[in-house]
């Protein structure tokens, strides 16, 4: 649910967007991976609260179900059995969904005004209505969230519950997750808990627990505590070192003014050559043939000698 | 041909034609998607310009039309393309005329050397358009949703993306000089319109092929002044191709 008063970045917009309040906390959903129990309570609240139902896909021989993100399917678990090097099996289970970045890359490749907006709060929210359906955020998102709908080609994702948050309320996965492994509260406060919860981590033998807020997109909204935070790829995928791709970048970034510039300085360019050096005008028969007119030219220089003198390219280049 | 069926304009210039009314009905057809394409393509490409896909009937329309468009402008060009391409190959006389183009700006054509049907301005207008045409298409179809990106890793997506925008800026800023040059040249947007130009036009702005056309003409003027039938200078510039 849009705030439009909270605004910090507005998809496709060049001029300050609403930000009247100066002093809003930002918001972090933490998911503590070591205590997923795989339940998806999530998914389930998600589509309860959003009231969206996803067609009854297929099971792949997986607990993935569904087995990937949808337009109706805003967050998934994504099961993944691991072989430590211990040879013990470790199942990690990721909740997957949008990870609400500090500097979105949908965002930054949207090219509809309004379609995709950060509000202070760092929720980053898709405004459907204003969507055209061209699939930009998700050449731009390092997380392959957004989902294109096959209904509506509409771009869809996780809101982080935008509209509970607005009135105060935890997000719906959050409420209902029965082990406590989904928390919501202020960034700092979820940076704090996650930083004891590694610290437990450490000394349960997890040496390389930590936190997953990857600095590449200027940090998360959502994030995780992982036992393996030095290999996050374990979970599904999760990328290393997420970012803008630089491609992205190049695309959206300098080449835009540039190029309308150069664009634009061409057609100038135009306009002052021919308001300084004119045209070439229709030439007349005698300007171009003399005063003998066409007849007269072609028995000139059509003369055997002097087709050859003034016609012939090879003698031209010596001159 | 005789000369009591020689066209003449207003004036009581001979005529003769640049265009067949194929390449002209291609021509401004091609034009008109392409400026489409251009509005719609600048619209999504930087937020300046958003307004513009209200040319194609608003943004979602915008987004539905453009890649259509593309396909016929891209099937429009390959056909005019095809048919253009022996005018366009770069000939001896080019590379002096490109020397000389301060001449060409300040518009002394006197000085410049006999060039072919079209002027190195032209063949440029052609190759740019020859490269940047069909990557578009390729580039275009990547990123075509519904239908097509779907099937294409999301890295190549970008890649495309990036190299569509390339390619469109380099296309747009060629069709400005092409449509400034048609501007600046008097005659030109008529021969494209109506098909002809006079011999006059066609003898001072690109000699070769006014030469190349009066042949028949001066052949038969040899037949009957000495039995001699041989091809004069023209083509024999044209041969000197490098």
């Amino acid at each position: 649910m849009t705030n439009p008063q909270n605004i910090v970045r507005r998809s496709a917009t060049t001029t300050t967007p609403p930000r009247v309040r100066e002093e809003v906390e930002e918001v972090a959903k933490l998911i503590d991976v070591s205590k997923c129990i795989g339940c998806k309570a999530c998914q389930v609240a998600c589509m309860e609260w959003n009231d969206i139902r996803d067609e009854v896909g297929i099971v792949d021989g997986t607990y993935n179900n569904p087995t990937d993100l949808t337009e109706h399917s805003w967050t998934v678990m994504r099961f993944t059995e691991h072989e430590n090097p211990a040879g013990d099996l470790e199942w990690l289970i990721r909740k997957d969904g949008c990870m609400h970045c500090a500097e979105p890359g949908c965002l930054e490749a949207c090219p509809a005004p309004g379609a995709i907006v950060q509000y202070a709060n760092g929720i980053v929210d898709f405004d459907s209505d204003k969507c055209i359906g061209c699939g930009y955020c998700v050449t731009g998102c390092p997380f392959d969230i957004p989902r294109i709908s096959k209904h509506d080609s509409k771009s869809y994702k996780c809101t982080l519950c935008s509209d509970r948050v607005s009135v105060g309320l935890e997000p719906a996965c959050v409420k209902t997750c029965p082990t406590g492994c989904i928390e919501f509260g202020s960034k700092d406060a979820m940076l704090i808990r996650a930083a004891k919860r590694v610290d437990d981590l450490k000394a349960r033998g997890f040496d390389q627990a930590g936190i997953y807020d990857p600095a590449g997109v200027g940090g998360t909204h959502v994030m995780y505590v992982l036992h393996h935070a030095d290999e996050p790829g374990l979970y599904a995928g999760l990328p290393k070192d997420p970012r803008i791709s630089p491609l992205v970048g190049a695309w959206k970034g300098v080449t835009k003014p540039l190029m309308s510039a150069i664009l634009g300085i061409t057609a100038f360019a135009g306009f002052i050559h021919y308001v300084t050096k004119g045209p070439k005008e229709e030439p007349a028969d005698e300007e171009v043939f003399g005063a003998e007119g066409e007849e007269g030219y072609l028995r000139d220089t059509r003369g055997e000698e002097a087709a050859a003198t003034v016609r012939d390219p090879a003698k031209e280049e010596e001159r | 041909m005789k000369h009591d069926e020689v066209k003449r304009n207003q004036r009581g210039q001979r005529m003769m034609l640049r265009y067949p009314a194929s390449t002209r009905i291609n021509h401004w057809t091609m034009a008109a998607s392409f400026i489409l394409l251009a509005l719609s393509g600048l619209a999504f490409f930087h937020p300046a310009f958003f307004f513009l896909t209200h040319t194609l009937g608003g943004p979602v329309w915008a987004r539905i039309l453009h890649p259509f468009i593309g396909v016929v402008f891209f099937l429009l060009f390959v056909a005019i393309a095809a048919s253009n391409l022996r005018y366009n190959l770069w000939i001896k006389n080019d590379l002096r005329w490109v020397r000389q183009i301060g001449d060409v700006l300040t518009n002394h054509d006197e000085r410049l050397p006999p060039i072919g049907k079209f002027n190195p301005g032209q063949k440029l207008v052609f190759w740019c358009l020859v490269i940047s045409v069909p990557l578009l298409l390729v580039t275009g179809v990547i990123m075509w949703r519904p239908w097509f990106a779907g099937y294409f890793p999301i890295p190549l997506i970008r890649l495309a993306s990036l190299l569509h925008a390339l390619a469109a800026f380099v296309a747009i800023a060629t069709i400005i000089v092409h449509i400034y040059a048609a501007i600046w040249v008097k005659g030109s947007i008529r021969a494209m319109t109506r098909g002809w130009v006079s011999r006059a036009w066609a003898k001072h702005h690109h000699p070769l092929w006014y030469e190349d056309h009066v042949d028949q003409d001066l052949v038969e003027q040899r037949k009957a002044r000495d039995g001699q039938g041989e091809r004069p200078g023209a083509e024999r510039d044209l041969k000197a191709r490098e």
